[in-house]
């Protein structure tokens, strides 16, 4: 049985009908977290409703300057590309969902999601946060879904360098705040510092999406390859809020599921990020992909 | 007395609140230091009635809890048979104990369990745990007097038998 989920995924409905199952219980675990918070979020005085709102509204203002710059920046992209008969595409959708205060095994690196396949979540499906990629989702249900995080052993993100574009594979140590790069030759145009962003390749990511950040290079001259740590710019131990992204059409899930949770009125608070991304509409590629300069200036 | 079915609620409830127990947040130190506290339920149970506690409940509550932890399916599971295997072989024994010496036999089932899901997380993504990892048995042993006593008295008040 071990050796059946392990190698083949056979069982994986097994799993998806066990964890709709057990779903009443991460509810229940999560319940006084959410009512605390409910709690805290009604209680909150007028003074510093406002005063947030206001903040608000300035960060919402700085990013919409730089989205403008970033649209006629992508207008002129596609055209270029247009030019050049490539046919690459940018636009995903996104929906907001929110981290459950459940703990899973200490010794794997994995959250668990307030959306499911009710919400349109599938099973292989990125997940970023407001910084950057955060994961992919390895088992849905319903109304609630687990994602493994980039940091986990048993997960590989293809990345590229952001300042050479030199292509390699990021793997997790299983510490929350570590990646590996273990591919990469010793004379391989790699410094310290350098970003790191998804290349696309693989399938799963969209393409251009940050990661991290180059922290350590190992190169010793006897090894065929350098020892090279990252850092990944996700707070994957302390964001609250997460992006599921749909890239390819065919994946979308009805226009009504997406719209519906991300509407400004809903959302416009706690996300100017995607309520301005979502005001594009359905026909439109929606400008979501933080560009990876604009990834900081966004936090 | 009551109906046979009616303890089979009580067993229940109790596994749910000890999965609820494993799954419920902590403080990011105390993480690696969790309890396995289905592990002690269930040997509880195996203890005080094990004509009704078996195998395979061992099994199914090991399946739950690879579901709920995000583990391989199997992972608990694979502990949890062996150690419900081995309280009911050694039920009788195990009742008459004082509480130290319960104690220790409780944490070489533990630790047995612990070892067996070490051993499967070990070949399967290879991420080894430091020493803390086991004095989580350790603070299960420590923990048992109080768990026995809760069960007991909830098994008696509710004349589960």
């Amino acid at each position: 049985m071990l050796l059946l989920d392990h190698r083949y995924h056979h069982l994986q409905q097994l799993r998806s009908a066990l964890a709709f199952l057990t779903y009443p219980l991460y509810y229940l675990a999560d319940l006084p977290f959410t009512a605390s918070r409910w709690l805290e979020e009604t209680t909150d005085s007028r003074e510093s409703l406002q005063d947030k709102n206001t903040e608000l509204r300035r960060h919402n203002l700085r990013l919409r300057a730089e989205l403008q710059k970033f649209e006629a920046l992508q207008a002129e992209n596609m055209r270029l590309r247009d030019l050049v008969g490539s046919s690459f595409k940018v636009g995903d959708r996104v929906l907001i969902a929110e981290l459950s205060s459940v703990d899973l095994d200490p010794y794997k690196q994995q959250v668990v999601i307030n959306k499911g396949s009710a919400s349109g979540a599938f099973e292989g499906q990125p997940v970023l946060d407001a910084q950057a990629v955060m994961g992919q989702v390895t088992s849905v249900t319903p109304f609630s879904s687990t994602v493994l995080l980039i940091t986990d052993t048993s997960h590989a993100l293809p990345v590229r360098v952001l300042r050479s574009g030199l292509r390699t594979i990021a793997v997790g140590t299983g510490r929350i705040d570590e990646l590996r790069l273990p591919y990469l030759p010793t004379n391989s145009d790699i410094r310290e510092g350098d970003r790191l962003v998804t290349s696309g390749l693989g399938g799963k990511f969209p393409r251009d999406y940050p990661v991290g950040k180059v922290t350590r290079i190992d190169r010793s001259p006897d090894a065929p390859f350098s020892n090279v740590l990252a850092q990944p710019h996700a707070h994957l131990d302390r964001s609250r809020e997460v992006l599921l992204v749909w890239t390819v059409p065919n994946q979308l899930p009805n226009p009504a599921l997406l719209d519906q949770p991300v509407t400004p009125a809903d959302d416009a608070a706690s996300e100017p990020l995607t309520t301005a991304n979502e005001g594009e509409g359905d026909s439109a590629p929606a400008a979501s992909p933080t560009p990876p300069t604009a990834g900081e200036p966004a936090t | 007395m009551s109906s046979p079915g009616h303890g089979r609620w009580i067993i229940v409830a109790t596994l749910c609140v000890a999965m609820l127990l494993m799954i419920l947040p902590m403080p990011e130190w105390a993480r690696p230091f969790r309890p396995q506290w289905v592990t002690l339920t269930l040997i509880y149970w195996a203890i005080a009635l094990p004509h009704r506690v078996g195998v395979g409940s061992g099994f199914i509550a090991g399946i739950v809890l690879d579901v709920l932890t995000g583990t391989l399916l199997g992972q608990h599971s694979l502990g949890l048979t062996i150690v419900v295997f081995i309280a009911i072989q050694l039920h009788q024994r195990i009742r008459v104990f004082p509480f130290w010496q319960q104690s220790l036999g409780v944490l070489v089932l533990l630790v047995i369990e612990h070892l067996l899901a070490l051993w499967v997380s070990g070949a399967t993504h290879g991420t080894t745990p430091g020493l803390n990892y086991w004095a989580v048995p350790l603070i299960g042993a420590l923990l048992w007097p109080w768990i026995f006593v809760t069960l007991r008295k909830t098994r008696r008040h509710f004349k589960v038998s």
